[in-house]
C-alpha cells in the first residue's frame, strides 16, 4: 500500500484556478462592491439632503407629526377629525379617503368592466356595439379630463344649495352634493351588524355542504337564493328583535341649504364616477381578452353537454378565462388607486391632497412629507399585488 | 475599471447636486442668466395677471420689474413664473425663482422654519368673506352652517378655521390647488362662502359671472401683511430686494415720481440726491449701479404711482390707499431713510 501514488487527478474533479478566477468568488466580490456603493450613495443622498437643509435654514424631522394642522376637512367617515388634530392626524384622514375610493373603485370598475367585456362578446348587436362604444370613448380620454367632466360638466351645473333635488328617502341632491339620511344606531344595534356576519358564514358552510352534495349525489341546491335570505334575513330578524335601534337623521333646510344627515361631497361622486367608468373600459377589454382566450371547443363542449349560454359562460368559459384575466387586472386596480391621486385637481381630500399638499405646504416639510406619501402608495401598491398574486396562484390550472 | 470609473462619476454628480443647491450668491446667477426669475400667482387682477398678449401687470409684478430696474437697468429683464399657493415655497427654496413676489403673507412659522425671508411689505391686507348678495346675510357671524371655498396651503385656511372655531360656527372647508378653481366653484354655487385675503376677493370678484350679485362681508378676521420673499443666506439678494420697495415708498414720500424724475435728477435736497445717486455711493453698497434707484422709479414709478396703476380707485378694483397710505398720512407704509 505505501509507496504507491495515486493520481488525485481526475476528470470529475475541477481544475485548480487562482481564488480571483474562481467564479463563484469573483461575483460575491463583484456584488458586494455593489452592495457597499449603493450603500454608499444612498448614505451620501441623505447626509447632502440633511446638510444641504440644515445650511438652508429649513427643519427637518418627523416631531411635525404630532403638532396641531389647525386647518379643516370636509370629509373623514370614519376618522374623528378637528381643527386641532395632529398632522399625523392629517396623514390617517388622508390615508382613509384615499382607501375608500381605491376600493370603492375597484368594486365598481370590476363590475361594470365584466358586465360590458361579456356584453362585448354578445350575439346582440346592439349591445355589443353599446359595449363597443363604451370602451372606445372611455378608454381614449384623458382620466383628469372626464374627473372634469363629472365635476365641472354635471355635478356642478346641479341646483344651488337652497333649491335642492328632493330624492325621497335618499336625500337631497344639490351642487354641495348628496344630503343623505344618516342611521343613528341605538343600543342592540350591533346585533344586526352580528347577525349580517352570521348570515355570511352561515351561507358560505352551506355553499360547501351544496357543492358537496351535488358532486355526490347530482342534486342540485338553490344556494343563491338561501344565502340572500340569510344575509338579508339575519339582520332584518335581529333588527325587529332588538326593537328597531336604527333610526336616520334626515337632513333638515337650514339657511345654507340642507344641514345635519350624511354629506357625500360632489368631489367624492366625481372621482368616484371617473375612476370607475375609465379603469372599468381597460378591463372590459382584459375580461374581452380572457374569454377569447379560452378555446371555443370548451364552449362547443358545454352546449353539447346540454349547458345553457348563461351557464356555461358562469361555469365553463368565466373560470378559465380568469387565469388569463387575473394578472393585467391587477395592474389596473394598481393603476387605479394610484390614480385616485388625481383628486388633487378637485377638491377632494384624499393623501395626497391634504398631506402631500396642504400638510407640506403650511409645515414646508417637503422631504419627509413627500418620503412618508411615496412609501404608502408603494406599501398600498405591493399589499394589492401580493392579493391579486395570491389569488392568482389559487385561480391557476391544476396540473392534472 | 469601468466601475469605478462610474462611481465616481454618480458620486461627483450627487456631490454637485450639493453644491449647486446651497451656492448663494444670486445677485451673480441673475447676471449671468440675464434676467430675474420671479414668482408671481397665476393671475390675480392687480396684482399679478397677465393680459392678453401674455404681459404681467399688477403690484407685484411691479416689485420684479423694479428689482430688474435696479439690477439691469432695464426692468423688461424678468421672467415670470406663475405659482400655485402650493407651490410657491419649493420653488423659492429649490432656485427655481429668485424671488417670490405673489401676495404672500409674512408668518412667524415662515420666516424661521422654510429657510426665506421676508423682504418687506408691499401690501398691508386682512382676509375676509365674500358672499351671494341673495343669502341675505350682513355679518360673517351669521355664517353658521355655510361651506367655505378657499385655497390650500393658505394662511387663509388656517384664520378662517380659527375664526369659526373661535365663534363657534359651523362650517364645511373645501379647499383647492388653484385660486382660478376656488372662484369657479363658488361660481357654481358649490360654497356658499369665498374667503381670501380681502384685496383678492375684490380683485376676483371681477372674474365672477355677475360680479354685482356678490358682497365683500365687512368683518376683516386677520392681519396679512404681504411682500416679497427670498432664500435665507443671502444678504446682498435680500438687500436688494428689500431696498427697492424701500426706494419706491421713500421717492414716493420725497415726491420724486416717473414723471417728475427728469427734472428731480437735479434736485438740491440732500434726501433726493442720496436716493438718485447724485450724492453717496449706495449702489456699491448693494452690488448694483449708484443709479439703482434712478432706474427704478423712471422705469417702474414710486409707491404711489404703482398702487394707483394697479390696484388703486381708478382701477376695476377700486381699492383706496387706507392703510397702504404713507405713515405720514396715517398709513402703515413706512420706509427706512437712505444715508
Amino acid at each position: 500500500m505505501s509507496g504507491e501514488v495515486v493520481s488525485t487527478h481526475s476528470i470529475d474533479e475541477k481544475p485548480k484556478v487562482a481564488l480571483l478566477n474562481n467564479p463563484k468568488v469573483r461575483g460575491g466580490i463583484v456584488q458586494a462592491a455593489l452592495l457597499i456603493f449603493i450603500i454608499w450613495l444612498i448614505y451620501n443622498m441623505v447626509n447632502n439632503a440633511a446638510i444641504n437643509l440644515a445650511k438652508a435654514g429649513i427643519a427637518s424631522g418627523f416631531d411635525f407629526l404630532n403638532r396641531a394642522a389647525g386647518f379643516g376637512l370636509n370629509f373623514s367617515p370614519f376618522i374623528e377629525y378637528t381643527e386641532t388634530s395632529t398632522y399625523g392626524t392629517v396623514y390617517w384622514v388622508g390615508l382613509q379617503n384615499t382607501l375608500i375610493l381605491a376600493v370603492l373603485g375597484v368594486f365598481f370598475a370590476t363590475i361594470i368592466g365584466f358586465l360590458v367585456g361579456v356584453a362585448r362578446l354578445s350575439s346582440n348587436w346592439v349591445i355589443a356595439k353599446i359595449a363597443y362604444w363604451y370602451v372606445e370613448i372611455l378608454r381614449n380620454i384623458p382620466l383628469l379630463l372626464q374627473i372634469f367632466i363629472w365635476y365641472k360638466g354635471v355635478l356642478a351645473t346641479l341646483p344651488g344649495k337652497r333649491d335642492s333635488i328632493d330624492l325621497g328617502f335618499v336625500g337631497q341632491l344639490n351642487a354641495a352634493g348628496l344630503y343623505a339620511p344618516k342611521p343613528v344606531f341605538a343600543a342592540g344595534a350591533s346585533w344586526i351588524f352580528w347577525a349580517f356576519l352570521a348570515g355570511i358564514a352561515i351561507t358560505w358552510f352551506i355553499g360547501r355542504w351544496a357543492h358537496k352534495r351535488q358532486m355526490a349525489t347530482g342534486q342540485q341546491f338553490p344556494i343563491f337564493l338561501t344565502g340572500l335570505g340569510l344575509i338579508l334575513g339575519l339582520p332584518l330578524l335581529a333588527y325587529l328583535l332588538t326593537g328597531m335601534p336604527v333610526s336616520f337623521e334626515y337632513p333638515v333646510a337650514g339657511n345654507f341649504g340642507p344641514r345635519g344627515g350624511m354629506q357625500v361631497i360632489p368631489e367624492f361622486i366625481a372621482l368616484w364616477i371617473a375612476l370607475s367608468t375609465y379603469t372599468a373600459a381597460f378591463i372590459a377589454e382584459i375580461v374581452r381578452a380572457g374569454i377569447l382566450a379560452v378555446n371555443k371547443g370548451q364552449s362547443e363542449a358545454s352546449y353539447a353537454l346540454g349547458l345553457r349560454p348563461g351557464p356555461a359562460l358562469r361555469l365553463v368559459i368565466i373560470p378559465q378565462a380568469l387565469r388569463v384575466i387575473i394578472p393585467p387586472l391587477t395592474s389596473q386596480y394598481l393603476n387605479l388607486t394610484k390614480n385616485s391621486s388625481l383628486a388633487v385637481a378637485i377638491a377632494y381630500p384624499d393623501l395626497t391632497a391634504v398631506f402631500a399638499g396642504t400638510a407640506l405646504n403650511q409645515t414646508g416639510q417637503a422631504v419627509e412629507i413627500l418620503l412618508m406619501t411615496m412609501l404608502t402608495y408603494l406599501a398600498l401598491s405591493l399589499i394589492t399585488s401580493m392579493f391579486m398574486n395570491w389569488y392568482n396562484a389559487k385561480m391557476a390550472l391544476v396540473e392534472r | 475599471m469601468n466601475k469605478k470609473i462610474l462611481s465616481a462619476a454618480l458620486g461627483a454628480a450627487a456631490m454637485g447636486v450639493a453644491t449647486t443647491a446651497a451656492s448663494a450668491a444670486t445677485l451673480d446667477d441673475v447676471k449671468a442668466k440675464g434676467f430675474v426669475q420671479c414668482g408671481v400667482s397665476q393671475g390675480l387682477p392687480g396684482f399679478s395677471n397677465p393680459d392678453s398678449a401674455g404681459n404681467w401687470t399688477g403690484l407685484d409684478v411691479d416689485l420684479c420689474r423694479g428689482i430688474a430696474a435696479a439690477v439691469f437697468g432695464d426692468d423688461t429683464k424678468v421672467k415670470f413664473v406663475p405659482l400655485s399657493a402650493k407651490e410657491r415655497f419649493t420653488a423659492l427654496q429649490s432656485g427655481e425663482v429668485d424671488v417670490l413676489s405673489r401676495n404672500t403673507t409674512w408668518t412667524m412659522s415662515r420666516d424661521t422654519t422654510l429657510g426665506l425671508n421676508f423682504a418687506g411689505v408691499n401690501y398691508y391686507d386682512g382676509q375676509g368673506f365674500m358672499v351671494r348678495n341673495d343669502l341675505g346675510v350682513k355679518s360673517a357671524l351669521e355664517l353658521s352652517g355655510a361651506s367655505v371655498c378657499t385655497n390650500t396651503g393658505t394662511t387663509t385656511e388656517l384664520n378662517v378655521a380659527d375664526y369659526f372655531r373661535a365663534n363657534k360656527l359651523e362650517y364645511e372647508i373645501v379647499a383647492f390647488e388653484k385660486a382660478d378653481e376656488v372662484v369657479a366653484a363658488y361660481d357654481a354655487g358649490r360654497c356658499d362662502v369665498y374667503t381670501t385675503d380681502q384685496s383678492g376677493l375684490y380683485a376676483q370678484r371681477l372674474k365672477l359671472t355677475n360680479p354685482n350679485d356678490h358682497q365683500v362681508l365687512p368683518e376683516i378676521i386677520s392681519k396679512e401683511p404681504l411682500g416679497p420673499v427670498v432664500r435665507q443666506g443671502d444678504d446682498q439678494w435680500f438687500n436688494i430686494v428689500k431696498w427697492v420697495h424701500f426706494a419706491m415708498v421713500n421717492a414716493e414720500e420725497l415726491g420724486v415720481s416717473k414723471a417728475n424724475i427728469g427734472e428731480m435728477m437735479s434736485s438740491d435736497n440732500p434726501g433726493i440726491k442720496r436716493l438718485l445717486g447724485t450724492e453717496g455711493e449706495f449702489g456699491a453698497a448693494l452690488g448694483l449701479g449708484n443709479d439703482w434707484a434712478a432706474n427704478v422709479i423712471k422705469l417702474v414709478g414710486n409707491y404711489a404711482e404703482v398702487f394707483e396703476a394697479n390696484v388703486g380707485p381708478d382701477t376695476p378694483l377700486k381699492i383706496s390707499r387706507g392703510v397702504n397710505d404713507l405713515w405720514s398720512r396715517g398709513g402703515l407704509q413706512y420706509a427706512p431713510p437712505i444715508r
